[in-house]
């Protein structure tokens, strides 16, 4: 039995720190209503001597003290806790994405080069990682509880979190929302690995071409390339460099070019014409599975 | 020859269940709530023997989903939230402020079977196989992949949501309208302030979970795209729509406890309540914040960032009319004659708990932390606390303080305040183990668990064991002193509400001369 969890990730260290100091604050506040609820319940037992003239029953500066002290303290906390929570959604420039897919009772990870695992993830230590979570069913939810994260896989989009790991070692990984019968059984281990030996687990047994390379030739096959290639007789937005733009669309908003944008623009394509292009292209909804789009979505972020 | 009281004014089967008696309805809802309680009892009692070891040994995965799945929809809409506003509001409402009955006495009737109606279909899923979504019904699971008895459990629950909603306006108007001559706002018990602000979010946030199951219903019949992304709709407009209704419902569960800790403290310290406009006002600052903070329970589901970031900051404003309360019961004790009676054990324990539960939920707001302690059993541990530490303890308290109003017996003492003492330890003993097994990373409606948590959970274990014992022996003693207790006289706590200058058991129409109030409440003199 342990009674203390590994951190082990920079993100965890600052959960701790935020976690033992509220551990602090509420345990002396917490024994301070205890203390006085005892004293007043011994001194003032029934058929004691105390003296009991006058009991105040209000005291306007000791209401509006113990008003505004936790209102000035919850501030601060909320603060604090909110900074730490945006470094989830902020991502180190050059952070290694890694696409992460549940499905009823599994977690299937794709790296980059296209090294493909299952029920476990390996990554290297102290490199910026970014997982690009997505769902082939219903809801799950990926928690690595030494690293302090936890993000819901939401059925129709992509979600994302961005984290270090520091620290050498394996670790558990659940799921954390429920998602059917086998849910407790969702879940394998996080190996994090020297970089060395993480470059190296990386090329062994991986017998498919990079993400990248599957989304070119699945844009060809699947007949992107008919219209979004250079020099197309059809009227569609050139593709090259198109991720990580600021995208003017037909409706006069202004969205920016990520992998949610991509995957809806394959998927749903209604959903944010471009400005100047007609709405012509079909959905691919149902003819591409999560791989696939995240191949896709690779190889359009690398077509610079 | 026995003076005439509402319990004597019939005694057929029949007499009970066409009565319009606000005393009598409670009593019928008081049978239902108890049934249910250990129905959900029983499958919480199932899942704790199977947590003993981290493998699942006991039931299988399916049985063990549907476990949960059951106690939790059991509990929340067929114990806790009919539990105090349901049981002791109709009891106590019109009693406290001098009505003869509530504004729509055949409402009320209609309310309870409504109520009965909807435990009958959630019944009937339990006997047809169970139903395994969690009482949370996430979709697309919900819509699309569970293959159990959802629609029963669905109609159940929406039939039981009309209930509260009448309930809602019946006490709302009875406030409003039948009041007795001089009983100003300013007069009300704070009982009746709690029933007041719980009546307001059961009107306006039960039609949202009616209409939300209503879509969810529709969608796993008709597939049409309201939630599920693969015909078009949205997964997270479900969880919107859900704990936009049930967040506010822990306020309906631990209002009403609340009211009831402020009408006991101050009865059994001898002396005014501390504060009570603050008190007042904080009642309506959480029945009104309380909307607003749904968004907490969805850090990690995947909205955005910033909505997490006001979710958040609304949810530590909507601990601070908490923190105001906890600090005003504790300085009603200040110069006080206490006396350490049932049901005072009980409020004292309600007041200590609560304190960590609220405590725990400042945890739970702050995003970093709660985006590793969410969907673990460090969630599970803090709203026990909140509802089983708070609202429990407190409707057993009030059972305890109100029992010779309601059956005219007195209960046996003793036996009360170990019970209330039991409760407490079984109860911390459960689930303060639960804190330390979600700090550590264990996921709640887990089947099976890693190995290095198994002290923990059978600490918990044995706990829920004491528990059951605890929650038992009120049910054993209190039907014993139906038969044999002590006949209780008009007032035994000397208390100051209305309800107690009537006699015990209040005659059908409450009282032989309409009361005038010409004070506030909790006239209490710890010197005489």
């Amino acid at each position: 039995m342990r009674f203390t969890l590994p951190a082990a990730s920079d993100i965890a260290q600052r959960v701790d720190v935020l976690f033992y100091a509220m551990i602090a604050l509420t345990g002396i506040v917490a024994l301070g209503v205890l203390v006085v609820l005892v004293v007043f319940c011994v001194r003032y037992r029934a058929r004691s001597g105390a003296d009991r003239t006058n009991p105040p029953t209000s005291k306007r500066w000791l209401e509006l003290g113990w008003t505004f002290t936790p209102l000035a303290i919850f501030l601060g906390i909320f603060v604090w806790a909110a900074l730490v929570y945006a470094r989830f959604y902020t991502p180190a420039s050059g952070a290694m994405t890694i696409f992460v897919v549940g499905k009823q009772w599994m977690w299937k990870a794709e790296h980059a080069n296209g090294r493909r695992e299952i029920d476990e993830l390996h990554l290297p230590v102290g490199e910026p990682v970014r997982l690009v979570l997505s769902t082939e069913d219903v809801i799950h939810s990926f928690y690595v509880p030494a690293f302090r994260i936890k993000q819901d896989a939401v059925p129709g989009r992509y979600t994302s979190i961005a984290f270090t790991p520091t620290q050498v070692g394996e670790y558990w990984l659940h799921c954390a929302e429920y998602c059917g019968t086998d849910h407790a059984r969702m879940g394998g281990r996080v190996v994090v690995m020297a970089p060395a030996a993480f470059a190296k687990w990386l090329q062994e047994g991986n017998a498919s071409a990079s993400l990248a390379a599957l989304g070119f030739e699945l844009f060809r096959r699947k007949g992107c390339s008919g219209c979004h290639a250079a020099g197309s007789t059809v009227h569609a937005p050139d593709l090259a460099g198109v991720y990580g733009r600021v995208v003017h669309l037909e409706d006069g908003r202004e969205v920016l070019a990520d992998e949610g944008y991509l995957r809806d623009s394959i998927l749903l394509p209604k959903k944010d014409v471009v400005a100047g292009f007609a709405p012509i292209m079909p959905s691919f909804q149902g003819q591409l599975d999560e791989g696939e789009l995240a191949a896709l979505i690779t190889y359009l972020k690398e077509n610079k | 020859m026995t003076v005439t009281n509402y319990l004597t004014e019939g005694f057929t089967l029949r007499s009970w269940l066409t009565t319009r008696d606000h005393k009598r309805i409670a009593i019928l809802y008081a049978v239902a709530i108890t049934a249910f309680f250990f129905l959900g009892g029983a499958a919480a009692s199932l899942m704790r023997l199977e947590l003993v070891t981290p493998q699942g040994d006991l039931v299988s995965a399916e049985t063990y989903n549907k476990l949960f799945t059951i106690h939790g929809v059991i509990m929340v809409w067929f114990f806790l939230i009919p539990s105090i506003p349901s049981v002791l509001g109709n009891f106590l409402v019109p009693l406290m402020i001098g009505a003869r009955d509530m504004a729509f006495p055949r409402l009320n009737l209609t309310s309870w079977y409504l109520f009965v109606l909807g435990g009958l279909f959630t019944v009937a899923a339990l006997i047809a196989g169970g139903v395994d979504t969690g009482w949370t019904f996430y979709v697309p699971y919900s819509t699309a992949y569970s293959q159990t008895n959802v629609i029963l459990v669905l109609v159940g629950v929406f039939i039981a949501g009309f209930s509260s909603i009448l309930t809602g306006l019946n006490i709302i108007v009875t406030v409003h309208k039948l009041r007795a001559p001089g009983l100003t706002w300013f007069r009300l018990p704070l009982f009746i302030w709690a029933s007041y602000a719980t009546s307001l979010i059961l009107l306006l946030a039960t039609p949202v979970l009616a209409m939300t199951l209503a879509l969810v219903a529709l969608e796993r019949f008709f597939h049409v795209g309201i939630f599920d992304p693969a015909f078009g709709g949205d997964p997270l407009l479900f969880q919107h729509l859900f704990w936009f209704y049930s967040h506010p419902a822990v306020y309906i569960m631990v209002l009403p406890a609340m009211g009831v800790a402020s009408e006991i403290i101050p009865c059994f310290a001898r002396r005014p309540v501390f504060g009570y406009r603050f008190m007042a006002y904080a009642i309506l600052g959480i029945a009104s914040i309380g909307f607003l903070v749904w968004g907490h329970h969805m850090f990690v589901s995947g909205q955005s960032m910033y909505a997490g970031m006001v979710f958040s900051m609304l949810s530590f404003l909507v601990a601070i009319p908490s923190a105001i309360k906890v600090f005003n019961w504790t300085a009603t004790l200040y110069k006080g004659s206490i006396v350490f009676s049932a049901p005072m054990l009980y409020a004292l324990g309600f007041v200590g708990l609560f304190m960590i539960g609220g405590m725990t939920g400042l945890f739970l707001a702050a995003l970093a932390l709660d985006v590793h302690l969410t969907d673990t059993y460090f969630v599970i541990a803090h709203f026990h606390y909140i509802m089983v530490g708070g609202s429990v303890m407190a409707y057993l308290g009030a059972i305890h303080f109100w029992w010779p109003k309601i059956s005219g017996r007195m209960y046996p003492e003793m036996l009360g305040r170990i019970a209330a003492i039991t409760v407490f330890f079984g109860f911390n003993l459960t689930f303060f183990p639960q804190y330390l097994l979600g700090w550590l990373g264990m996921p709640r409606r887990y089947h099976e668990y890693p190995p290095e948590f198994q002290l923990l959970n059978l600490f918990s274990s044995a706990g829920a064991a004491v528990l059951a014992i605890g929650y038992v022996l009120p049910l054993v003693y209190l039907t014993w002193s139906l038969l044999r207790g002590a006949r209780a006289p008009a007032n035994p706590w000397h208390a100051t509400g209305l309800e107690w200058q009537t006699t015990s058991p209040p005659p059908q129409h409450n009282f032989e001369r309409e009361p005038h109030v010409t004070q506030g409440p909790y006239a209490y003199d710890p010197v005489r």
